[in-house]
């Protein structure tokens, strides 16, 4: 009865240890189809640049979106998206998301023209993992203890 | 003066009072009033903790700086996808009782967990899609995080689908015990997928090593929806087993009549 039960454990054990194993080397080896996102580091650090459509997650460069003719009218506009150590520029003709702002993080989808620009088809908002009213991040503001830059990371 | 000493027949007696006592469960008619009673206690701190947390969440608590009252649809999907996590992880570890140690209950319990799982995980993939399209811009993305969950999802789906489908109650646990504990490697997955690979969801916000980066107002009204979570699973947990052992006494009834050869049913 106790050897039966023994078995009964590695088996049970052995099924969990071989399914964590197979699964522990197929995420190695697709880890690069499972990020969602090249941050523009990494994009600098591939030695060629991807052809395919790819996305690209970073900040808003503070002062880098410029619109031609008006935020509202639906015509191409230009932001720069920075991980702190590369940039890429970035242009986009369509609707943005609500939390589209400088500062905030991104990813954008779309092809790579040249080495540091993408034309994008598709931007999406990031949102970070800080939740809080109103009132405390601006008091946090206005003591100079917020912390810009770890939102797109 | 010498402490007593443990002989070792005195730690074999307390040893087998201790599985006895977990075992007396076991019995329906011990495990039914039981059951009974922690269904209704779970059931009105299910209610009570409800009340509070959907007032505080949905009335009394501040706007997101970011989110404004979106923020409130996190009250109803972070419980919702960690009871996903914590319902399969207890189907996993009652279905290693069960396996291992063939504890009757056990089988039972992650058998009618399955069903409790995969609608919190439901609600966790709707909530979380009503948030993400005013949010990120988009119902969906095939990030790390998102697509985790969607193959929980389907692990619960596929976990009820193979009870159903081997008639013999006692193959189909074994069969559906191996599933779970399989599938469980998806746990780890889904809670670090946010760290492991750049993803669109955000990173942890409660459990992180640094404390949580929500706020302490936002905090109080997750915290009492994450007891009532807690507190229906258990309830419907309860009531489901109860229903199941029932139904497996009328099903052993029934085919007992069966058995009884014709002109005794007859007299």
């Amino acid at each position: 009865m106790k050897q039966k039960k023994r078995e009964r454990l590695y088996m049970f054990g052995g099924a969990f240890i071989a399914a964590a194993g197979a699964v522990a080397l197929t995420l190695t080896a697709l880890s690069q189809s499972i990020t969602y996102f090249y941050t523009p580091s990494e994009l600098a650090d591939l030695e060629e640049a991807p052809t395919r459509p790819i996305r690209l997650g970073g900040l808003v460069l503070d002062g880098s979106v410029k619109h031609p003719t008006g935020p509202t009218s639906g015509e191409q506009i230009t932001f720069v998206v920075t991980d702190g150590g590369a940039e890429v520029r970035v242009s986009y003709k369509g609707l943005l998301p609500d939390l589209f702002r400088e500062g905030q993080g991104v990813v954008v989808q779309g092809k790579l023209i040249g080495a540091n620009d993408l034309v994008a088809d598709n931007v999406l908002a990031k949102h970070d993992e800080n939740y809080m009213p109103k009132e405390v991040a601006d008091a946090l503001k206005e003591q100079g203890r917020w912390k810009d830059g770890d939102a797109g990371s | 003066m010498p402490a007593p000493q443990l002989s070792a027949s005195t730690l074999t007696d307390m040893a087998n009072t201790l599985s006895k006592s977990i075992y007396a469960y076991a019995n329906p008619a011990v495990f039914e009033p039981v059951a009974e009673r922690i269904f209704r206690l779970a059931f009105i701190a299910a209610l009570v903790f409800a009340g509070f947390g959907l007032y505080f969440g949905l009335l009394n608590s501040p706007a997101d700086y970011q989110q404004g009252d979106t923020v409130r649809i996190m009250y109803v999907h972070v419980p919702a996808a960690w009871m996903a996590l914590f319902c399969y992880s207890a189907m996993a570890a009652s279905s290693a009782a069960g396996f291992i140690w063939k504890h009757p209950l056990a089988d039972v319990a992650a058998k009618e967990t399955a069903p409790i799982g995969a609608a919190f995980t439901f609600l966790a993939l709707f909530t979380g899609s009503i948030w993400g399209k005013p949010m990120w811009g988009a119902w969906w993305a095939w990030d790390a995080r998102l697509t985790s969950v969607l193959i929980l999802f389907f692990l619960y789906l596929g976990y009820m689908a193979l009870w159903r489908a081997v008639a013999d109650k006692t193959r189909a646990a074994r069969l559906a015990a191996i599933l779970a504990i399989v599938g469980f490697v998806n746990v780890p997955i889904i809670k670090f997928s946010v760290d492991w690979w750049n993803s669109l969801h955000q990173p942890a916000s409660v459990l992180r090593a640094d404390g949580p980066t929500i706020h302490p107002a936002m905090l109080t009204p997750l915290f009492l929806m994450i007891g009532a979570y807690m507190c229906a699973y258990i309830a419907m947990l309860m009531a489901s087993m109860r229903n199941e052992l029932a139904a497996r006494r009328i099903a052993r009834l029934e085919a007992e009549d069966h058995a009884k050869p014709a002109n005794l049913v007859e007299t």
